[in-house]
């Protein structure tokens, strides 16, 4: 491309105002919208959420008149129906490590970090338009997913209305679970700081320890495992009684990882050369 | 205006800025001035609060550069090491920075163009050419209208004309009354460019000065002297202190501690005849070479009096 450049005389900006944290939220906003990682993990997300739902429900509906006695009073319509948020926490966990170590890969960090000398208000920003976002997309998404899977078990008279018990905590749920998780994912990025770290320490949290826990006496693990932040997070999900935190105490217990997780980060953010 | 008091910075075991103190005044261009690796980019980044000083510290505009409300109003930064995410556009990259400060769209839209980025503005940032993503950087640099900027290397991958496009940028920056710092590891550049020079090796300070002074100083006092009656001339001047080197060539010697006046008044004295008494200046680049050679012993050249044993 040419680009012939005469100006040298500097254009004056008359107004100036400072930083302060709503100003930086737009910031992140820009950043968040405007890259490709963050149309392609929400699409996934909300792919996920829909269409393996939609699978799982036809799946189980079809084979449905060949199941057990057993199977059949094990079943809950739900279960099948909220299948999808397994990929999709995925999808969002690993958008959240991106959020921030995109930044650190690509050097905007030092931009980032210029602008905003005072550094947390990045950091808070980007938390809070992130969940935001995964909020106002994993809501509608959970909500069409269980309208059409209990559309499909309809046909067999098997469906849950959402006024039922447990029914709309369980699915609005699902989408508070996601967007908790992602928010895990953006807090473990901030203290790793290195993508291919950032998404390993998410995975091994979330997904390679549970099956760790085997190793452990059964008594321990069973003990031990409500604990972890998957199954804990999930008990959000959960319609049968079984090994697991109440509901909401699982969620918190969640939260309160991610918590932690923002608050070593907030330290580290601050101490930590960029 | 930009203050360095004693900054120190360690990583691991080495020592990339070490007891370094200057100021930056306004109006002017101020020359980095390092061998690469001498620490420039660490001061720059001690001083943006990128990085914690291990010990002293850096304030720009009599505050240190966390603690100013709007400090892209303040500063204006072109870091060496590239700073923008290489999946936004160049647009949405200004963008971002212009919000965190409350900067209208039209501020971006006015330096993209002032930047000569405009049929680029939507491209994704890592399609850019090195020259292209330099113009990005300036263009966040100046996005706040800032009184100091501070320019990593700022010639970096620019084609000729950019290049002679920055260096009038500069200079009108300047002439704007603002502070300009500008390094670099081109001494060329900064000839053509800078006003006072900071020059530092291995992150120790070596010369804190004007450029015109800088070369004087390390040029020494050498004269080229053609005459007819060189041998007589030669044994005349001939004093401690003083080196005479003969030449190739008849007649042409090169005086090393004389002034072209002393060497003028005594040949007129003995009546000899002079064909030319040329005072030779080493070019800034000679001069940086010869303070910079001994990369081990740093000899500060503020101090007036050592100035001529480096130079010789």
């Amino acid at each position: 491309m040419s680009s012939a450049v005469a100006q040298t005389q500097i254009p004056r900006l008359p107004h100036t105002g400072r930083v302060t944290q709503r100003r930086v939220f737009m910031s992140e906003w820009t950043k968040l919208r405007s890259v490709r990682s963050t149309r392609w993990s929400l699409l996934a997300a909300v792919g996920f959420t829909i269409g393996i739902a939609a699978l799982a429900c036809a799946v189980v509906s079809h084979h449905w008149p060949h199941l057990s006695a057993g199977d059949r009073r094990d079943f809950h319509p739900l279960e099948p129906n909220l299948a999808g948020v397994q990929l999709a926490q995925l999808a969002l966990g690993v958008l959240g490590v991106l959020v921030i170590t995109a930044e650190y890969s690509t050097g905007m960090i030092r931009a980032s970090m210029t602008a905003v000398p005072r550094r947390l208000p990045v950091l808070w920003a980007k938390a809070v338009v992130y969940g935001l976002v995964t909020l106002v997309l994993t809501i509608p998404s959970v909500l069409i997913a269980f309208v059409i899977g209990q559309s499909i078990f309809s046909g067999r008279h098997i469906n849950v209305a959402f006024t039922d018990p447990h029914v709309a905590r369980a699915v609005i749920g699902a989408a508070l679970y996601l967007t908790v998780v992602g928010l895990f994912g953006l807090g473990l990025g901030a203290i790793v700081r290195n993508t291919a770290g950032g998404i390993a320490t998410f995975a091994g949290l979330m997904f390679v320890l549970p099956p760790l826990m085997n190793v452990l006496p059964t008594s321990w693990n069973n003990a031990a495992s409500p604990y972890l932040p998957l199954q804990a997070g999930e008990a959000i999900m959960s319609t049968t009684p079984g090994n697991h935190l109440a509901p909401w105490t699982g969620l918190g217990l969640l939260c309160g990882y991610t918590a932690i997780a923002f608050a070593i980060a907030a330290v580290l953010l601050v101490r930590r050369d960029t | 205006m930009i203050e360095a008091r004693n900054l120190t910075k360690d990583y691991g075991d080495k020592r990339a800025v070490d007891d370094l103190s200057f100021t930056v005044r306004p109006g002017v261009v101020t020359g980095f001035l390092g061998p690469n690796g001498s620490g420039k980019s660490t001061t720059i980044r001690l001083i943006l609060g990128l990085d914690a000083p291990g010990g002293g510290d850096a304030t720009v505009n009599g505050k240190h550069y966390r603690d100013h409300p709007a400090p892209l109003h303040e500063v204006g930064a072109l870091l060496e090491a590239r700073s923008v995410h290489s999946g936004r556009s160049a647009y949405n990259h200004l963008l971002s920075l212009a919000q965190t400060h409350g900067i209208p769209r039209g501020r971006v839209d006015e330096l993209i163009d002032f930047v000569g980025l405009h049929d680029v503005a939507d491209k994704r940032v890592g399609q850019f050419s090195l020259g292209m993503g330099q113009r990005l950087g300036i263009a966040s640099a100046l996005l706040g209208d800032p009184s100091t900027l501070i320019l990593d290397e700022p010639v970096n991958g620019l084609d000729p004309e950019g290049i002679h496009w920055i260096r009038n940028v500069l200079k009108s920056l300047a002439a704007e009354g603002r502070t300009v710092f500008v390094s670099s590891h081109l001494m060329s550049e900064m000839s053509l460019t800078a006003d006072q020079l900071i020059v530092i090796g291995r992150g120790r300070l070596i010369a804190d000065t004007s450029v015109d002074e800088f070369v004087r100083q390390a040029s020494g006092k050498l004269v080229r002297v053609r005459s007819p009656r060189a041998a007589e001339l030669s044994v005349l001047l001939a004093a401690p202190g003083v080196t005479i080197g003969e030449t190739d060539e008849d007649g042409l010697l090169e005086v090393n501690g004389l002034s072209p006046a002393e060497i003028g008044d005594a040949a007129s004295e003995h009546a000899i005849p002079i064909h030319e008494l040329t005072p030779l200046q080493a070019s800034l680049e000679e001069a940086f070479m010869t303070l910079t050679r001994d990369e081990i012993e740093f000899k500060p050249l503020v101090d007036v009096e050592k100035k001529d044993e480096v130079a010789a």
